[in-house]
């Protein structure tokens, strides 16, 4: 029978993994084998002496499922830590996005004084085109993005949010 | 200890560092360098499967009845694909198992090569873990974190890909005590204040129940043996799992039986109806649980896993505790002894008066005949032929199987081998194998029925060629029985595809293989034909013609709670116990 339905909860989840090869494969396996969700997910080298990668997931879930998540990933045999950065410490979260937008006149004005709002930068320029780079949460891009559509949008790329916990203490 | 050797050699010297003694295996062209160096030496004996699906459960087998990781050698390709159906096996049920497998020369991997397959691909859901060796100076290590992993925390699974340019590449071997996995940590202990916790929640018990599963047998002989004193200490009834069989003696007062599905009513009532529950190295698996909003609705539930993953994944425990069932088993009864703690003699009294009224339902009854062998009763008589030998069963998938975890009663652990999990036909033959090579003066029995027997019919000849006395012994019923049941309770009766057509001559099949076989149609016969059985130092077909109708209760509907169970002798609607939901369920 299915469980009662629980609200289901935002988690960013920061994961160090040994950097081997299959380590992403099977994190992303775990999540499609057991059907969770996958909002964002993030990997990159952090040091390379260790051979440790970072992973962060944002997931959504039931506490319960949440909570399932966590152990499954822990006990993957080339995982150091789990931390939730939902949950256990006050964290930040930021991601990277580059967006195109294409067009003249006002609307190419438009677009600049949007950018120097949002604070995103001109990293290529046209005579019909910008490419804007912008940081910082997600809903701050999705909004930037949503302003760009009417002035020419021609597409996003985005990173995925990174995570990472406040105050002196690592993972 | 440091010295440079080929890959093969690297293989077999591993193996004997981790004290193997036995393997199982098929050779192809990609570990043709791993055979020749087996070829060179004595300590390492191979046996040679028929199929490679029937190595892993081999390997299970022996190590499910020695304690001891099973070992299994397959070539690329379909060698590993093959496998894929005995790894997924032995992780669903925690068995450890260290599988090698060949892989095409590194310079062909991923250019569709003959007899290539993405192994660590495929493999990667259904194992613990599992490795691809690009370079011959890994291979030591991580044959050693192989076996490593395979036995440490909850067992399971690993392969070990290794190309055959590794194989014949020399290196360095480095000896598995410079090896310490970089990682791999699980947690052993529980802490105190949980302990302290769970001892005052048991002794606060009016009707507790220890429901207990193949955890306490993974933990190794002294937990079953802690188990015990703890339930002699607490006087609490003990009831367990498919898998957990053998843990708690079935000549025990305070043996309820098995629950779950086609559990006993009382051990099935007593879960619905207790107030504190202490699962040991169980998972509330579905067969379990029935259905899980109405599942042991009144109690505080405690939870001894070695897995946190286990934890509050199908229900929500009180009180959690993570470590070793051994460990964690041990530091109970020391608590309990150091606090001197004493159950509420009246309330369990009440309780077992309780449960003694359920057990007087007779659940397991049924309906004797002297005209057709009933197959609960060929089980109670090879129970009766056996229990004062050394025996070990092993089991097929279906109702047999059921049939031989409630009328075959087990004293002591590790006696038991059956696929829980995954409910795999084909699995009891080679199991029995594998028990028979740990054990070779024991009495191996599978106890089969004709459909799953014939999954792996072909290990027959491993078992004549090896010279192990093994014994099939099929309750056959000319269905796939369980299927049939099922059929007939969720389906009209329209029984699509489940009859046996064309079955073998069994008795034939046997002497074809160089066995020898046996047919029982009475059950007058069966005593003598039972005999006849044991005492032949041969592998035997015993073909049990049974009741064809035969259902297996007491059975939980699917989508029913505990306290709504079937009982043979009801006089019931079957098609509308169960629900449209149900249906849906498995």
């Amino acid at each position: 029978m299915p469980q009662t339905s629980e609200p289901t909860e935002r988690h960013t989840l920061s994961v160090l993994v040994d950097n081997e090869p299959g380590v992403l494969a099977r994190v992303i396996g775990l999540f499609s084998g057991r059907g969770y969700n996958i909002d964002s997910l993030t990997v990159s080298e952090v040091s390379h002496e260790g051979h440790l990668s970072r992973i962060t997931i944002v997931t959504t879930g039931t506490p319960m499922v949440i909570e399932q998540i966590k152990n499954q990933l822990d006990r993957l045999v080339p995982v150091h830590r789990v931390r939730d950065l939902t949950v256990e410490a006050a964290s930040l979260e930021r991601e990277l996005a580059m967006v195109k937008v294409r067009g003249v006149g006002e609307a190419r004005g438009e677009a600049l004084r949007l950018a120097e709002a949002f604070r995103a930068r001109v990293i290529d320029a046209t005579r019909e085109s910008f490419v804007f780079e912008i940081t910082g949460k997600s809903d701050k891009i999705d909004q930037f993005a949503w302003l760009m559509e009417p002035l020419g949008l021609v597409e996003v790329a985005r990173t995925g949010v990174v995570a990472i916990s406040r105050g002196p203490e690592g993972m | 200890m440091e010295k440079q050797m080929t890959g093969a050699e690297m293989v077999i010297q591993a193996f004997a560092d981790q004290g193997v003694s036995h393997i199982f295996g098929y050779p192809g062209g990609a570990v043709l360098p791993i055979y020749d160096a087996l070829f060179h030496q004595n300590e390492i004996e191979h046996i040679l499967v028929r199929h490679e699906q029937a190595a892993v459960h081999s390997a299970e087998g022996y190590a499910r009845s020695s304690g001891k990781v099973g070992v299994v050698l397959v070539t690329s390709g379909p060698g590993a694909t093959n496998a894929v159906t005995g790894l997924t096996d032995a992780l669903m049920d925690s068995i450890p198992v260290v599988c090698i497998s060949g892989q095409v020369a590194t310079h062909l991997i991923g250019n569709d090569a003959f007899q290539e397959c993405d192994t660590v691909g495929i493999t990667r859901p259904c194992t613990k873990h599992n490795y691809l060796v690009r370079d011959v100076n890994d291979l030591a290590r991580v044959l050693h974190e192989a076996f490593y992993v395979a036995q440490n925390g909850r067992p399971g699974p690993v392969v070990v890909d290794i190309p055959k340019d590794v194989q014949f590449a020399t290196g360095t071997y480095v000896g598995r005590e410079n090896i310490v996995h970089k990682t791999y940590r699980p947690k052993l202990n529980a802490e105190q204040p949980q302990i302290a916790a769970a001892v005052e929640m048991i002794a606060g018990a009016k009707k507790p129940i220890f429901y207990t599963g193949g955890g306490v047998i993974n933990a190794g002989p002294e937990a079953s043996r802690l188990l015990r004193e703890l339930a002699r200490l607490t006087g609490v009834p003990v009831t367990s799992t498919l898998m957990g069989l053998g843990a708690f003696p079935a000549a025990s007062r305070q043996w309820l039986g098995m629950l779950g599905m086609h559990g006993t009513y009382e051990a099935n009532m007593a879960m619905h109806d207790c107030d504190v529950m202490v699962c040991i190295g169980a998972r509330f698996d579905d067969r379990i649980t029935g259905r899980l909003d109405a599942f042991s609705p009144g109690s505080k539930k405690i939870h001894i896993d070695i897995d946190p993953s286990s934890i509050n994944k199908n229900v929500k425990v009180d009180l959690p505790i993570i470590g070793d069932c051994g460990r964690v088993l041990a530091d109970l009864v020391s608590a309990w002894k150091a606090r001197d703690l004493q159950m509420d003699r009246a309330a369990l009294d009440a309780w077992w008066g309780q449960i003694d009224r359920w057990r007087a339902r007779n659940c397991l009854a049924y309906r004797a005949s002297d005209e057709i062998i009933k197959p609960q009763y060929a089980i109670e008589r090879l129970y009766a032929a056996t229990k004062d030998k050394d025996v070990y069963i092993s089991t097929e998938v279906g109702q047999h199987q059921m049939w031989a975890a409630q009328f075959f009663r087990f004293e002591e652990p590790n006696r038991w081998m059956t696929s829980g999990g995954l409910g795999t036909m084909g699995y009891g033959l080679p199991a029995a194998i594998g028990a028979q090579k740990a054990h070779p003066d024991a009495l191996c029995i599978d106890i089969a029925g004709e459909a799953s027997i014939l999954m792996n019919m072909q290990e027959m000849s491993t078992a004549v060629q090896f010279d192990l006395p093994v014994k099939i012994f099929i309750l056959n019923n000319k269905y796939m029985g369980m299927v049939r049941q099922w059929q007939e309770l969720l389906h009209g009766g329209r029984y699509s595809h489940s009859y046996s057509e064309a079955l073998p001559d069994f008795v034939k099949l046997a002497d074809a293989y160089g066995g020898v076989g046996i047919r029982c149609e009475k059950p007058g016969d069966l005593d003598a034909a039972i005999a006849e059985m044991i005492s032949v130092r041969r592998p035997v077909i015993f073909d049990c013609i049974v009741d064809q109708q035969e259902n297996c209760f007491p059975m939980i509907p699917s989508g029913r709670a505990h306290n709504e169970m079937i009982l043979g002798d009801m006089a019931i609607d079957l098609d509308a116990a169960i629900t449209d939901e149900g249906k849906m369920l498995v």
